[in-house]
């Protein structure tokens, strides 16, 4: 199943929710920000946040700036 | 004394913000946070990816720190529209700094599309701190917009030239009663942050010179100590500047007069 993240195309297993592909990688949770096709999801909504094809990520972070 | 600065309701008694980018490391710019005595600092949103393990900002900005969130990497109002909700619905967007930028060479605000973002975002329920290029129709359009205060450049971004546009900013504090008016970017020096605050700037948003110190806790404490001087300075009111002498001594009374 494809998705996009950050305007990437991914492919993940059918099923997949926000929170298992969040912690499937190195980066801080705490850190992460997810828009899903477009509206913010709240950390405690990603376990039940299940993907579905075509949906589109904004991987996003609070970081340094002017 | 009491010398407050009030931003949408806010109480401020430091005049000096602090932006939290270009730090070397994140221990640094907490440090300088602290020494800077700032309650409003910047942060910017960008998108980050899975394997990313930089350390979480938010958790190295004190406690009672206003977070100001900017927009940059927005190209026009649209996009400032939409980093601005992200940040509010992550829960730290309330107060906004609004940064739209078309040119990379310069890094020039774009006037037009800052006014239309202010408006939309205002009318939003945000408190909306906009960067401009630094023009009376324009300041007056943002208030008008509902800016909570409107922010000038005082020169390029990071150029640490210092009060460029001085006599343009000198117009908008002479005209624009209604917001504060805070002298973003550019600044280079203490001494430039103190001569903003003596032209009557309310406060002054610093980062480039503090994080590319070699100390930025130390030149964190500099700029304060500069935009506290040029503050009271602006409120002793200065004396006139004179083409001749004036002498400081008395002229009469010389010891070996005849």
């Amino acid at each position: 199943m494809k998705i996009t993240v950050n305007g990437r195309q991914m492919e993940i297993a059918e099923g997949m929710d926000l929170h298992r592909l969040v912690y499937s990688g190195k980066a801080n949770p705490e850190r992460v920000i997810l828009v899903l096709n477009d509206g913010v999801v709240k950390s405690d909504q990603w376990p039940l946040t299940v993907l579905t094809e075509g949906d589109r990520i904004e991987m996003v972070s609070f970081v340094g700036g002017g | 004394m009491e010398d407050k600065l009030l931003i949408a309701g806010r109480e401020f008694t430091s005049r000096f913000f602090l932006g939290t980018g270009k730090f070397g490391n994140k221990e640094a710019m907490k440090q300088a946070i602290v020494t800077s005595g700032s309650q409003l600092v910047t942060v910017a949103l960008r998108r980050i990816d899975l394997e990313d393990t930089e350390e979480n900002i938010l958790s190295f900005i004190p406690e009672n720190t206003t977070i100001m969130v900017n927009t940059s990497g927005a190209r026009n109002a649209d996009e400032a529209v939409r980093i601005a909700r992200i940040a509010r619905e992550a829960g730290y967007g309330d107060w906004i700094k609004i940064e739209v930028i078309n040119d990379s060479r310069y890094l020039l605000p774009d006037n037009q599309e800052t006014v239309k973002a202010t408006k939309i975002l205002s009318a939003d329920g945000f408190t909306v701190l906009p960067y401009m290029n630094p023009d009376l129709y324009v300041a007056k359009a943002l208030v008008e917009a509902g800016a909570a205060a409107v922010m000038p450049l005082g020169s390029l971004i990071g150029s640490n030239q210092g009060l460029r546009m001085r006599a343009l900013i000198e117009v908008l504090i002479e005209e624009i009663n209604e917001v504060p008016i805070v002298v973003d970017a550019g600044i280079g020096r203490p001494s430039h942050a103190a001569e903003a605050m003596e032209i009557g700037a309310d406060a002054v948003l610093a980062n480039t010179a503090v994080a590319d110190a070699e100390d930025p806790p130390l030149m964190a404490a500099a700029f304060a100590r500069g935009v506290e001087a040029g503050r009271l300075a602006y409120l002793a009111r200065m004396g006139k500047e004179r083409a001749v002498a004036r002498a400081s001594s008395p002229l009469t009374g010389f010891l070996y007069d005849e």
